[in-house]
């Protein structure tokens, strides 16, 4: 991608080849040399639904400027392999610009990549690596397309040694070895230009990994465990650094047991959380009320996927907006939060455990396959002060009142092991004695002070984050504000001026009123969401007073938007 | 034979002091009512301080248990005791916790928790009062009922085979296994207390008749009798005694010596502002 000025932005590479051969390693080696040279960028993977042997691909771009997402074509595509990669291509747009390399020795080049007009080079990856022993045909890749990039080979070399340096001074050697001869055959491509990188040291950080950062900054130091695609690489990640700062992992049996476990540990007095994705979060929702109800502090991160049932397992889809918000019997007051980029998963994560242990409620944090799974390079992500605090009962005097209706509607919490303090956390409607309770009276209070401590919270600027000032709003939501963002940055001045985009972090409750002040003066809304019922739209039209002219750009997932599809419609929209 | 508990420590508590004072909702003559007075003996004897016991529940007549205690609870929903007890005791491992519950809770709905409390062997007492029946929605076959019991919902019975929680926990891994008689609040009493006392995953069958929809089960204290065997270490034999005996034989039936699941936390390597490092690139 270009930029304003025609100068090369971005350089966007796609690496193919079956399962096993190593294209997901070559790629994140290549952003991490990137990094090394003061370059942005991110890694998205894209595989196949076999476990081993199928087909993966890595979508890398580097950026001279921070990118969340991807561009919409391909400057280059190489492939160790053709092997099933029309299961692939779809999400691979090459054209007439882009250089396809592909090995003399492997199989013939598909139809759909010749009549792209693609430029074709051939490199004889195989056989380039044999000359090295223990060389890998990937590693020919990376050195080849590195050079393509404009990537200097000690990048290479360092991002080699930092990946493989477990492995042994053979591995990496042999690795360093192959990729030279492959960066030896390629010239430079218009690439973006490196720079010497500054005094910010960089990260690389994946969406779910920054979620679990978020959570352990946030104060999280119990998490219940059961593995689902694409979410499991949060709890993997917690396992290991959860134990070293003094928390603990369990894995469940089910993920009916991982909710009841985290609010079993949060009664306690350690704030919890569970990560999951849709058909988990399926499970979890019964559980969910029942923290809502015994006002119990959980956080549940779910990474969501397309659906419904099993659906797309691997795919992105923003389509759990309508089970997070209403998925739950009764009226259950509760919060959900969702991160609009890979970086802002720390920060989302770390308010949501804020939130739920501030407000005794569940939070649920709307990730998904994309912003979970994709790997940025970043400025590091700075500490935010955010830390869990529950308001406790320390000092518990008779006739103490567990659920006590407070002017905020949050009630102290007593510990078990605080004396006097003794209750009965309940499901069952209850008195503010804890005690279980039918009558209409309870019940009301009861509702009333559980909506209340949700409603007249405090949620700051955190509720959304907004840009730009015109009359023309975007609102949007989740990962597809980086395609969004994108998308506007490209517009041409006299568009983009016009727009102001509204990135909800906060999704419930409803923020009618700083709605309406962010919404002062302006004439149109346009919604933008990756589902195929506009499921935010309907919310949006349900819950706020919006313009009446709306418009509703949706459509459902396994292919996430990409920025140039977004453009074009906000320009369409705009002249209209 | 019950076997005496092995430590007893002077009691600092009256049985009544950990009496909530709630009325409970169980019917005149529900065998919860032993239960509860069993346990309330057996953790006065215990010299528990009620704050530092949590009792843990899930959906049913005997599930409604912690609201009548003056110690921590959570009523929770139906089949989930066993999880919420597993992450209250993995949090906060000092504390003693009890889940409570229902044959129909613990064995049909929370089937699948039983299997994996009893293999993660947490330092948890799991008291089950069968009735062999669900009895809050008036009548309905449990996973333990006979399969000639005749009910609305079964005419002519449910024509299955009863559910055998004991050799299940046994397979399972749990740690003690014990079969208790409400009627004998004494026998109870015992059991329970050594079923606290003892470490790792400790589960406790009481049968705890329902007068209501099974009238049937006033013989019970006709027929239950103690074991006639002595205590086992060994799983495979008390396995083979809890499948052919007669389903009243009451005793602690088998100890193991098996490690509880992580005990207590390690203490801190890191600080999470440590955790930054790993991202630089």
């Amino acid at each position: 991608m270009t930029d304003k000025a025609g100068r090369k932005e971005s350089f966007s590479v796609a690496l193919f080849g079956k399962g096993g051969a190593g294209v997901i390693t070559a790629g994140e080696m290549l952003l991490a040399a990137a990094a090394q040279c003061g370059l942005y960028g991110l890694i998205v993977r894209a595989v196949g639904p076999q476990i081993r042997g199928g087909e993966s691909a890595a979508l890398v771009r580097i950026s001279r400027s921070p990118v969340d997402c991807l561009d919409d074509r391909f400057d280059l595509l190489l492939a160790i392999g053709w092997k099933h990669a029309e299961r692939l291509l779809p999400e691979i747009n090459i054209d007439a610009d882009s250089v396809v390399v592909t090995d003399p020795e492997q199989d013939s080049v598909p139809e759909s990549v010749l009549a792209s007009g693609a430029e074709l080079r051939e490199l004889n990856m195989k056989e380039i690596a044999e000359m090295v022993s223990g060389g890998r045909a990937n590693m020919v890749a990376l050195g080849y397309v590195s050079r393509l990039a404009g990537i200097p080979q000690d990048a290479i070399n360092q991002a080699i040694e930092k990946k493989l340096g477990r492995k042994g001074r053979d591995a990496v050697d042999a690795s360093i070895e192959a990729s030279m001869l492959g960066f030896s055959r390629a010239d430079d491509l218009a690439s973006p230009e490196t720079s010497d990188s500054g005094p910010n040291k960089r990260w690389m950080i994946s969406g779910n990994h920054a979620t679990g950062l978020g959570a352990l900054r946030g104060g999280i130091r119990f998490t219940a465990a059961y593995p689902i695609t694409p979410a499991t690489e949060v709890l993997e990640w917690l396992a290991p650094r959860l134990n070293d700062i003094g928390g603990t992992l369990t894995q469940a049996e089910d993920e009916l047991a991982s909710i009841n476990m985290a609010i079993g540990a949060s009664f306690g007095g350690v704030p919890s959380l569970t990560a999951t994705s849709g058909p988990g979060l399926s499970l979890m929702i019964e559980g969910i009320g029942l923290a809502v109800c015994s006002e119990v502090p959980v956080v549940i991160v779910n990474v969501m996927r397309a659906g419904p049932s099993t659906g797309i397992p691997t795919k992105p889809e923003q389509s759990d907006f309508n089970a997070a918000i209403y998925g739950m019997h009764g009226d259950a007051p509760h919060i959900v939060v969702a991160p609009n980029s890979v970086s802002d998963c720390v920060y989302t994560t770390q308010w949501a455990v804020h939130l739920a242990e501030a407000m005794q409620t569940p939070v649920i944090v709307l990730s998904d396959q994309f912003i979970g799974q994709a790997i940025v390079v970043a400025d590091p992500i700075p500490e935010i002060t955010f830390f869990a605090k529950r308001k406790l009962a320390e000092n518990v005097s008779e006739n103490f009142e567990r659920y006590a209706i407070t002017a905020d509607g949050i009630s102290p919490m007593p510990l078990p092991g605080t004396a006097g303090g003794q209750y009965t956390a309940d499901g069952l409607e209850h008195s503010t004695r804890a005690t279980p309770s039918g009558t209409a009276a309870d019940h009301n209070a009861q509702l009333d002070k559980r909506a209340r401590k949700i409603e007249g919270f405090d949620y700051g600027q955190h509720w959304a984050d907004i840009d730009g000032d015109g009359e023309l709003a975007i609102v949007t939501w989740g990962s597809t504000t980086t395609m969004v963002r994108e998308a506007i940055k490209r517009l041409p001045e006299e568009i983009s001026e016009k727009l102001k985009l509204v990135a909800l972090r906060l999704l419930l409750p409803a923020r009618p009123e700083d709605m309406a002040a962010a919404l002062d003066g302006v004439r149109r809304i346009m919604v933008i969401e990756q589902n195929h019922t506009g499921q935010l739209y309907r919310f949006l039209r349900a819950w706020y007073d919006l313009p009446s002219d709306v418009e509703a750009m949706y459509r459902p997932g396994a292919s996430v938007f990409r920025p140039g599809e977004i453009a074009t419609r906000i320009e369409e929209w705009c002249s209209e | 034979m019950v076997q005496r508990m092995s430590a007893v420590v002077p009691c600092k508590f009256k049985a009544s002091d950990y009496k909530s004072g709630t009325k409970p909702v169980w019917c005149p003559g529900c065998g919860d009512f032993h239960v509860f007075l069993g346990l309330i003996k057996a953790v006065a004897a215990l010299g528990l301080r009620p704050e530092d016991i949590a009792v843990i529940s899930g959906i049913g007549c005997s599930s409604r248990l912690p609201a009548y205690l003056n110690c921590y609870g959570f009523h929770g929903v139906h089949g989930r005791a066993l999880p919420l007890a597993t992450g209250l005791k993995v949090a906060r491992p000092e504390l003693t916790v009890i889940a409570a519950g229902g044959d129909g809770d613990g064995f049909s709905i929370g089937g699948n928790h039983l299997i994996h409390a009893c293999r993660r062997n947490l330092d948890i007492t799991y008291v089950v009062m069968d009735n062999e029946v669900y009895g809050m929605t008036k009548g309905q076959p449990s996973p333990t009922t006979d399969p000639d019991w005749d009910s609305k919902l079964a005419p002519g019975g449910p024509g299955i085979t009863p559910f055998h929680p004991l050799v299940v926990a046994l397979a399972s891994g749990a740690n003690f296994v014990a079969r208790a008689f409400s009627g004998d609040t004494k026998g109870t009493t015992k059991i329970v207390a050594d079923a606290i006392t003892h470490p790792g995953f400790s589960f406790v069958q009481i049968l705890s008749p329902c007068v209501t929809f099974r009238p049937d089960q006033r013989e019970w204290k006709n027929k239950v009798h103690p074991a006639s065997v002595t205590t086992t270490t060994d799983p495979a034999q008390a396995a083979r005694r809890v499948m052919t005996d007669d389903g009243f034989n009451i005793g602690v039936l088998y100890k193991g010596s098996r490690e509880p699941y992580r005990q207590s936390v390690e203490d801190n390597v890191r600080h999470e502002r440590d955790l930054d490092e790993e991202f630089l690139v």
